[in-house]
Parts: structure tokens; sequence; C-alpha cells
């Protein structure tokens, strides 16, 4: 959707540009804490990638190996849910700071 | 080919005929035949549908506008509680620009329980940004469903076709059925610009922030103010291909008329025996049917009704604290123009009551004694 007059609108909401969530960096809406990723502590269970709700648990070749922190909202899910004896994910204090390319 | 059917056979027909793609529907009394004959239509290939049988008239919905976004001509109906349940999925179909088609049948809303024919279910959607037309006979039922599905994929909003419970759905008539090949030449194949597919993804339904939220309302609105002319336009392409005229409203001796009754539905056709009678007797009546009641057709019914002496309004349907809603309309689309002109509320019929020829005496009666429009509103036949 334009900004522009109601007559370059598509019409009944239709978003042209289907997948531009990409570019909302939802990352900048951590206030505080993030979560950190524990290696030696993961089993590669999954849980983690499958509770995320922005996508944001780096995997690589088949396992997980981080986070992506540009989507991360620092909500805490994975790290609640990390099934692991000694959690693989843990919650840590973060400075709070602007990310690059806030908004859109 | 001409074929003896009832009301709800013709809105299948109609659907038929008019080649929809998509079926979803859940029966309810009094609708119940139309997706039954459907259903029958889809399984023995006399049309090439898909028939999706779903649990509740929310999900009928869901699944027509799940199916018009692919692409797909898509019909459904239903009636009166059935409707009601709708009710959100009514502004997804005409916010997300669904052309879905729907018959539905006035049935009084419960309670009390009734199954009978009123129209406040279909008036109680009537800002959910639906087209809506009222029909008087069976006939132009079915020619109203193939000129719907026309109106709904020009303008990309939704249509609702409505007829009356028993005294239209459960009546037989005769009715013409146009020739395949021609209906196919008056209603092409429904080809959106933008649907729902892998090959061209696109976002439907999103988030909608305040800064375009309501320039997609405006747009909608100046789309629904293109539906008169393009009504009246398709009216007569479909008149010149099968003779009969569809229209926003139908005019009956309204020329020389001093009293003109405003009506819709079958009540409309009941008026035309009414004034039949009354002109033999010497009284100068007349009778407008409002087919199309969104948009309303503001102009046409002012040039017809401004020469009257005396107008009254007859409404099936009651909005509690208010009057008549085809009354309320009437009136708003006076004002400011012809302002003096003395318009009377009758309410009559309400939950399937007949409507007879004798209650247009009756309300004859009440206007002949009035000079001026009124607050107060005439039950007729109401029990004392």
């Amino acid at each position: 959707m334009r900004k522009e007059s109601w007559k370059e609108l598509t019409i009944g909401t239709i978003n042209l540009d289907a997948g531009n969530s990409v570019k909302n960096l939802t990352g900048t809406w951590r206030s505080g804490k993030k979560p950190e990723f524990i290696e030696e502590n993961c089993i590669q269970c999954f849980f983690c990638w499958l509770y995320c709700p922005h996508f944001a648990i780096l995997v690589k070749d088949g396992e997980v190996v981080g986070i992506n922190y540009d989507y991360c909202t620092g909500c805490g899910m994975c790290s609640v849910e990390c099934p692991s004896k000694e959690k693989a994910i843990v919650m840590v204090k973060e400075e709070i700071e602007l990310a690059e390319g806030s908004g859109k | 080919m001409k074929k003896v059917m009832m009301g709800n056979h013709a809105l299948s027909f109609g659907g038929m005929l008019g080649r929809a793609q998509v079926i979803a529907a859940y029966p309810i009394t009094p609708q119940t035949q139309v997706v039954e004959l459907l259903s029958e239509m889809c399984a023995d290939k006399t049309l090439d549908a898909t028939f999706i049988k779903v649990e509740s008239e929310h999900s009928a919905m869901a699944a027509s506008i799940g199916a018009s976004l692919a692409g797909a001509r898509t019909f459904t109906a239903t009636s009166a509680q059935g409707l009601a349940l709708m009710h959100e999925l009514l502004h997804w179909a005409s916010g997300g620009r669904n052309p879905v088609v729907m018959g539905n049948i006035n049935r009084a809303m419960a309670p009390g329980w009734s199954i009978w024919s009123d129209q406040n279910d279909s008036l109680s959607q009537r800002d959910t940004g639906w087209i809506q037309f009222y029909c008087s006979n069976n006939q132009e039922v079915l020619d109203t469903v193939i000129q719907a599905f026309k109106v709904s994929e020009k303008l990309m909003i939704p249509s609702m076709v409505i007829l009356d419970a028993f005294t239209l759905s459960h009546t037989y008539e005769v009715v013409d059925l146009p020739d395949q090949k021609k209906v196919d030449e008056f209603l092409p194949p429904f080809r959106p610009e933008i649907k729902l597919t892998p090959d061209d993804p696109h976002a439907f339904g999103g988030l909608t922030s305040p800064e375009h939220y309501f320039e997609l309302r405006y747009k909608l609105q100046k789309d629904m103010e293109k539906a008169p002319a393009l009504i009246e336009k398709t009216g007569k392409e479909y008149e010149k291909m099968f003779g009969r005229y569809l229209g926003q409203v139908e005019e009956y001796r309204c020329d020389d008329a001093d009293f003109i009754f405003i009506t819709s539905g079958t009540v409309g056709s009941t008026a035309r025996v009414a004034i039949d009678e009354l002109r033999e007797e010497g009284v100068k009546v007349g009778n407008l049917r409002i087919k199309v009641f969104r948009p309303f057709p503001f102009e046409k019914v002012r040039n017809i009704i401004k020469k009257a002496k005396k107008v009254a309004v007859v409404d099936r349907n009651i909005s509690y604290g208010h009057h008549g809603i085809f009354y309320q309309e009437v009136k708003s689309a006076m004002f400011g123009h012809h302002n003096s002109l003395p318009i009377f509320g009758f309410i009559a019929g309400l939950g399937g009551r007949d409507v007879t020829p004798s209650t247009f005496r009756e309300i004859l009666g009440h206007v002949q004694k009035k000079d001026k429009s009124e607050e107060e509103i005439i039950w007729i036949g109401v029990k004392k």
C-alpha cells in the first residue's frame, strides 16, 4: 500500500508487497532483556525454534546456532521452553539502544 | 426453457447459470432447498463447482471469502439467525472486496422463535457494505442472481439477493431459465486483477493503520456510489438479451397517482393487486417497489414520489425506538428536496403475518385522514 491518495490504494487491504514484514526489524521492540545462547548446554531439541514467534532462532546446517537480534523481541519464550537441565538460552540484561534501521 | 419452481430453487438455478465455482453453505429453514439443490448439482456434475459443507454460517461466509479471494465465483445462501451469525464476516467480505453473491431468505429474528417472513434479518446487515436486492417473484430471483454476479464482480462488492420466507421461498411459479450460452455471453468468467495465489504472492487483510484505513473506507463508499448507474446499465443489457429488466425500483401506476405506496419484496406484488382494485373504484394510487436497498436509490425514489400528494411507506421490519427502516430511508431521501411532502410510516406483516390487499385499503384509510407527516407510526392489524 502506498501513502498517497485513496485512488492509489489497492482495494480491500491488499498488500502487493508480500512478505514485507522482513523489513520490520522487531528487534527494536526489546526493552532491557535479551536471550543469550549457550552452545554447550544445547541438546538440539529445536523447542526454541518451534516456539519463537518471530523466527529469530538462527539455524545453520540443521543445528541451532544462536539468536537473530534483528528480529528477537526479547519475549523470553525460548528460554522458558528450553528443556535442557542447564538452560541453553538464558535471559540477560541489555542496555537499550535504538537498533539501526529501526522503523521501516 | 420454462420450469415451475419454488423461489429457493430459482436461487439455485441462478447460481448454476451464473456458473458459481464454489458454494460454501450451511442449511437453515427456510433456505435449505437452495443449497440442497446446489449440492445435488455439484454431485451429479450439472454444475462444475466445489461444494463445501461447513459447521456454521460463520464458516460458510469465511470459506466463501477465501474462495472469492482465490478468484472463484462464489455463491452461498442463508437466512435470519444464520445471517446474524455471519455478521462479522459480512464486514470482512465487503471490506476485503470479495464479490460473493448470497441468497438470503427473509425470516423473522428470534425470539419468539419464528421461521416466517420479515426483513429485520437482512436490514440488520444494512451497514455491512453489501449491495442488497429485494425480490418479489421467482423469475426476478433468478434474473437478479445472474445480474448480481456481474455487478458485484465489476465493483468488487458483495451482493445479497433477498426473498421472503415461504411467500416466495416455498411458492412455486413459472420461471423462464435463460439459455446457458447466452448467460455465458452476458456474464464472462470472474477474473480478478489480484487474487490469492502462490504464483504471485500478496498479503490480504493485514493490519491497517489509521494512515490508510480511512481512505480504504472512502474507496468502498466511492465504488458503492457507482452501483446505481451500473445496476441500471446491467439491467438494460440483460433486458436486451433476455427481455426482462431489473433496475433499482419498480414503478406501478405512479404517473398520475395522488397516493403512492412504497414497498419491497412480495409486499410489493400484493400492492399491485390492491392498486388495481382501488383504481377500479376511482382512487388514484400507485406503488413504488424498492428493489435495491443498498445503495439506496435516492434519485429514483425522489423523482417518482415527488409528484404525489401523499406517500405511505409499508415496512415489514422495525427499528425499535425509531421507525420502519424503509420509512427512515425514504424520509432521508426527501429531506432538503421536498420537505413538505407528507410521508407516513406503517408496520405490517412482522413474523410472517399476512399482508393482503385489505392491508393496503386500511393504510389508505389512515393516509386519507391525515395531512401532515407525524412521528407516530401505525402498526396495521395489531390486536388491541
